[in-house]
């Protein structure tokens, strides 16, 4: 029989983790600080219009664009959350969940060849996506003596005459590093000098620590060369509604809109619905869940200090990424062994790029008792390996 | 800051001290005084404990009952409650807005002993008019939290 699978597909690799969520999916007994989605439920309204929208029997297709009434709540609430002005019409497609919105925005820029630039450690579907269009991903390895951030130094050095494609994804996922205004303004600049289009993904805008969450798209000379990404996940709980929106230029939102009509044809209609309630009366359930979150970050950050375990302050998202790099053990070994030995499941940084070694993501998506746990077990695994 | 510690404090008043004050990115000395101003100051009236009874052997009966008042002349309804709340078997007392004056939450030992602290001791009261018993059949969320155990975590265990 004939080969069935296409190259471009066999070449990318599986997740350089696969091994180790093998292992994990097989610990039925296993707790984990590993899971990259809130612990919070939806808030109660959300769910409520949801389930009004099925007995109402909306069960219909929307536009491909997604509810008209969505958008234009989309782009109210980046308006008055991040100074961000779109058309609901013409720069606005509701997509599913935002990693719909990133395999489309590549694949709507893409011609074979073009370079892109994807900084890491960051979230695991950029370099795929950009592999299924065509292009030619150049990852930027993130620095911890910079938190994370991206550097106008490490930027520049990176463009060739190829580059077409910057992916930004701060707060991030999984360092929890977030790039305020000023850091932002450095590499604006040289954006727009090398005439560069920005995949902005914010899906984690709500969750910041330090100051209020600045979009790249809200620069001057910005907007017209960003495809700003974000959803609903993250900021409203609603990880298995499967809903996201991009924004930016009409030409490329078009062409968006061409593939996700083909390809999906339109976003879940219940989802749809719920989400404009989301966005419409659940400003103090989030700053309600930011709170909690910030407050278990300095609860993590404080136990890891008391263990000697160093790690950076991350502003952003709901990860610390600690450093484990002086027990000479590589992430993926110290996360299996600390899985095998205490049952205790956390995400290896290289799961996220060669750059994230020596880091272990930590989420705290978890109730304060189960981080506790938690915690106790890294403890224990810690002592251990100090004293052998 | 004071209703930061207030918020956790509603939620659980037997959190530790250090946890507190590590969360909130202050000290605990900084927690410890602020407690003890809102202690003297009332704002934080005990730390009390949220207990379904329904699962102990101990009978409790809660009834929820609607009093009509005539307020007295210069002590309004102050003094009237005042009456009310005094008495140990009664839970709550607020004062509403509508078709009635007061909303009285009762704990009894049987439905006997609530109908007869209605009868024999709060229908007497002279300033009341009249009284309606409501009582509790079960109870499902109080003091904001639901009183059977929590959904379990099922997300799965490692997501990117």
């Amino acid at each position: 029989m004939r080969n069935p699978i296409s190259k471009k597909i066999a070449a990318i690799e599986p997740s350089g983790i696969r091994k180790f969520f093998d292992i994990v999916s097989e610990m039925s007994d296993a707790i984990s600080l590993g899971v990259g989605e809130p612990d919070f439920d939806t808030p109660w309204n959300v769910r409520e219009e949801g389930i009004y929208s099925l007995e109402k029997g909306r069960t219909f297709y929307t536009s491909n664009s997604g509810l008209k009434e969505l958008r234009i709540e989309i782009c109210k609430y980046l308006d008055r959350k991040y100074d961000l002005h779109y058309d609901p019409i013409e720069e606005t497609l509701v997509t599913v969940g935002g990693s719909e919105a990133i395999d489309a925005a590549f694949r709507a820029m893409i011609d074979p060849g073009d370079e892109v630039l994807i900084p890491q450690p960051s979230y695991v579907s950029y370099i795929p996506c950009a592999v299924l269009a065509d292009a030619v991903p150049v990852v930027i390895n993130l620095q911890e003596k910079n938190n994370f951030k991206l550097t106008k130094e490490e930027l520049l050095e990176s463009i060739t005459k190829k580059t077409k494609i910057l992916v930004l994804s701060f707060p991030n996922n999984p360092t929890g590093a977030i790039m305020d205004k000023d850091e932002l303004a450095e590499l604006v600049p040289i954006i727009i000098e090398h005439d560069l289009i920005v995949i902005s993904d914010e899906i984690y805008s709500e969750l910041t620590y330090k100051g209020e969450h600045t979009s790249i798209a809200s620069f001057p000379g910005m907007k017209e060369r960003t495809i700003v990404i974000n959803g609903f996940s993250k900021a409203f709980a609603m990880t298995g509604w499967r809903l996201g929106y991009a924004v930016g230029p009409s030409e490329i939102i078009n062409q968006m809109t061409k593939i996700h009509q083909f390809a999906i044809m339109c976003a879940p209609t219940n989802s749809q619905f719920a989400a404009i309630e989301a966005l419409k009366n659940c400003d103090e359930d989030v700053s309600k869940m930011v709170e909690a979150y910030n407050q278990r970050r300095r609860y993590l950050l404080n136990a890891f200090k008391e263990m000697g375990i160093e790690c950076f302050e991350p502003h952003g998202a709901f990860y610390v990424f600690p450093s484990i790099k002086k027990f000479g053990m590589t992430s993926e070994e110290f996360a299996t062994k600390l899985l095998q030995e205490e049952k205790l499941a956390v995400v290896p940084g290289t799961a996220f790029g060669d750059s994230g070694e020596g880091f272990l993501r930590i989420s705290y998506a978890y109730s304060l008792e189960n981080l506790k746990t938690g915690l106790e077990r890294i403890r224990r695994f810690v002592e251990r390996l100090e004293n052998n | 800051m004071r209703e930061k510690i207030l918020n956790m404090l509603e939620k659980n008043s037997r959190i530790d001290l250090k946890d507190m004050a590590v969360m909130l990115g202050t000290t605990e000395v900084e927690v410890a005084n602020a407690m003890a101003d809102m202690e003297k100051e009332h704002i934080i009236c005990g730390y009390h404990t949220l207990i379904n009874w329904d699962k102990t052997n101990e009978e409790k009966v809660t009834a929820l009952i609607e009093v009509k008042v005539t307020p007295q002349r210069g002590l309004g309804f102050d003094s009237i409650a005042e009456r009310i709340y005094n008495y140990d078997e009664i839970t709550a007392v607020y004062l509403m807005s509508g078709g009635f004056d007061f909303t009285v939450i009762i704990e009894g030992k049987t439905m006997k002993s609530v109908a007869q602290f209605v009868s024999g001791k709060l229908s007497p009261l002279e300033s009341v008019l009249s009284t309606s018993t409501h009582f509790v059949l079960k109870k499902y969320k109080d003091h904001g939290t639901v009183l059977e155990a929590p959904n379990k975590d099922e997300r799965i265990l490692v997501t990117p």
